[in-house]
């Protein structure tokens, strides 16, 4: 593997089984999907809102659907793959809390990364210079960015409660470190993730 | 190509029809192995002259911008076949052919047939062509519909499946223009019962009017407006009821020069055609039952923004059936103005996620670049 993989992307491609089949929500030009197809040999498919990611990704072979993580996911029907992948796009989409059932209506584990707004220094721009903060997860400045529902790792362990879904596994991610593992109960983590990575299924 | 006897086609209705002409053209070179002919299938009013100028009425190719050398349909390396379908008038077995059991045309007596019979008759030409196995069908419009018959009635015999500006069925509006547009030519006195070519006339200005009325739809408000707005031919208002606006013009045109090219029968028996299309039909109208044998063909659906004959909402249901029945889909929906006759008409993205589609399908499938 060459060493420009994304850390997170790493990460989510040793948490994958190979050969299972794996849909990318938010899929941009299918780089991730590209490396589970050809490192972990999965039934991949993708969904992407943007024409030009799409057009992309069949270029590279990819069996991708335009649509939005809002609305269209209701194009899966349930149970349809082993795992849903939604990479940085939960605090962008409109519902998250539909997202996040209908990513476990359609696969039996979900693997979601978010930035996380507890992390120390977001804490610190809010609490001593009273700005909007700008970390390596949240680069944007208040007026460009996506992120419409943001989070902490706390609250997104607590929406997994609610909703009856089980953290399998977690990992603090760091712009430009390897994954660490963490166990996100601990209060520690909430301060030291920049943004953090969780396995979830549904709690039997 | 015209089939023996013996080998007639076998119709939805009941019928048969011995002695079948189709009338095709091919481009480019089948390989060796026979692995890498495409078949197009055509639209309503559209021929087999997919890439090439009509012969005789020298109208341009109507796919240009997708079908050519270093195209996304290239016809380099892809050995392309596009027919005229049953029904039609551009050389195949139509109500305007001789019904060899009474030397005279068809007319009325001519079968009724569907996208299905349509695709049976192509399945024979393919068959005869000796291909077992298409590497792709692509087709927009009523060609959209036909590859989604294709898929889901020859599933084994191709890799790649692409369906532009189509339906899984039509809609109640879908008919609606459509009845129309027949009602407009049953009207014309000169359509004598369908029995006109026999009297040796046309119903010119009923299959004008419905063209005229089948055009509106296939453009959009917008284009119509940016094209036309209100712009007169000439200075001034005539007080009559001359073509006064452009728009009106155009429309008479378009009309005008459709019934040198097409049959006024053939435009019955096609729209009926379209009309009774309902893929899931026999399926309790659950679609996903009718692909599921589909599963390992490679699917790619496009639509268009401001198509409002074929809307998104339509290839939407499609590419849901798709992932329910566990097939490869993808789709795109392209921001366009220019409602459902985007499809015919140079659209970059169209052009390019289609030539990645086709590229990638290519390679998967094992045809080489270049080495045909």
């Amino acid at each position: 593997m060459s060493q420009a993989v994304r850390e997170d992307f790493k990460e989510i491609l040793r948490l994958v089984r190979p050969g299972s089949r794996v849909l990318d929500v938010g899929c941009g030009e299918g780089g991730l999907l590209e490396l589970l197809v050809r490192e972990n040999q999965v039934d991949g498919r993708g969904l992407e809102i943007s024409p030009e990611g799409v057009s992309a990704c069949l270029a590279r072979g990819l069996a991708v659907v335009q649509g939005d993580a809002d609305r269209d996911l209701d194009y899966f029907p349930a149970r349809a793959f082993d795992y849903v992948v939604l990479s940085q796009t939960l605090q962008a989409v409109q519902r998250p809390r539909h997202v996040l059932g209908e990513l476990l209506r359609i696969a039996d584990q979900a693997i979601v990364s978010l930035p996380n707004f507890g992390h120390w220094r977001v804490r610190i721009d809010l609490l001593l210079h009273g700005r909007m903060p700008t970390t390596g997860a949240l680069p944007e400045p208040w007026w460009a960015t996506p992120n419409i529902h943001l989070c902490t790792v706390r609250d997104f362990t607590e929406v997994c409660d609610e909703l009856g879904l089980s953290i399998d596994a977690s990992a603090a991610l760091t712009a430009g470190k390897p994954a660490r593992p963490m166990d996100p109960a601990r209060e520690i983590e909430n301060w030291r993730a920049e943004a953090a990575l969780f396995l979830l299924s549904r709690r039997r | 190509m015209t089939f023996p006897a013996d080998q007639p086609l076998r119709l939805d209705s009941g019928g048969r029809i011995e002695g079948l002409q189709l009338a095709f053209t091919t481009y480019g070179r089948l390989n060796d192995e026979r692995s890498n002919a495409i078949l197009i299938c055509h639209a309503l009013s559209l021929d087999q002259h997919v890439a090439s100028d009509h012969p005789v009425t020298g109208r341009r190719a109507w796919w240009r911008t997708l079908v050519g050398p270093g195209l996304p349909l290239d016809t380099e390396r892809y050995f392309i076949i596009c027919s005229n379908v049953v029904g039609g008038c551009m050389g195949s077995t139509g109500p305007s052919s001789i019904d060899p059991a009474t030397g005279r045309p068809w007319g009325l007596t001519f079968p009724m047939i569907t996208i299905a019979d349509m695709v049976r008759a192509q399945a024979m030409l393919v068959e005869a062509l000796g291909i077992e196995r298409l590497f792709a069908v692509v087709g927009g419009s009523m060609g959209g519909m036909q590859v989604l018959q294709w898929a889901a009635d020859y599933p084994e015999r191709l890799f790649a499946a692409v369906c532009i500006a189509a339906a899984a069925r039509h809609s109640a509006q879908n008919i609606a223009f459509h009845e129309v547009g027949r009602q407009a030519i049953m009207a014309d006195p000169d359509w004598r019962g369908g029995d006109y070519a026999a009297q040796g006339v046309r119903p010119e200005k009923g299959l004008a009017v419905a063209r005229m009325a089948a055009h509106i739809t296939y453009l959009s408000e917008p284009a119509l407006h940016r094209k036309f707005g209100r712009e007169l031919q000439r200075d001034g208002l005539s007080w009559s009821f001359d073509a006064d606006f452009q728009i009106e013009s155009y429309l008479r045109h378009q009309g005008a020069s459709f019934v040198d090219r097409f049959d006024a029968n053939s435009y019955l028996y096609i729209t009926r055609a379209m009309d009774y299309f309902d893929l899931a039909a026999n399926r309790d109208g659950v679609l996903a039952d009718v692909f599921r044998p589909a599963r390992d063909v490679r699917f790619c659906a496009f639509s268009f923004t401001s198509d409002w004959l074929y809307p998104t909402v339509e290839s939407r249901a499609i590419v849901r059936a798709l992932n329910a029945a566990g097939a490869r889909a993808s789709f795109v929906e392209i921001e366009s103005d220019k409602g459902h006759d985007a499809f015919l008409l140079d659209e970059p993205v169209l052009r390019e996620a289609l030539g990645g589609f086709m590229a990638s399908a290519a390679q998967i499938c094992g045809l080489e670049r270049g080495a045909i």
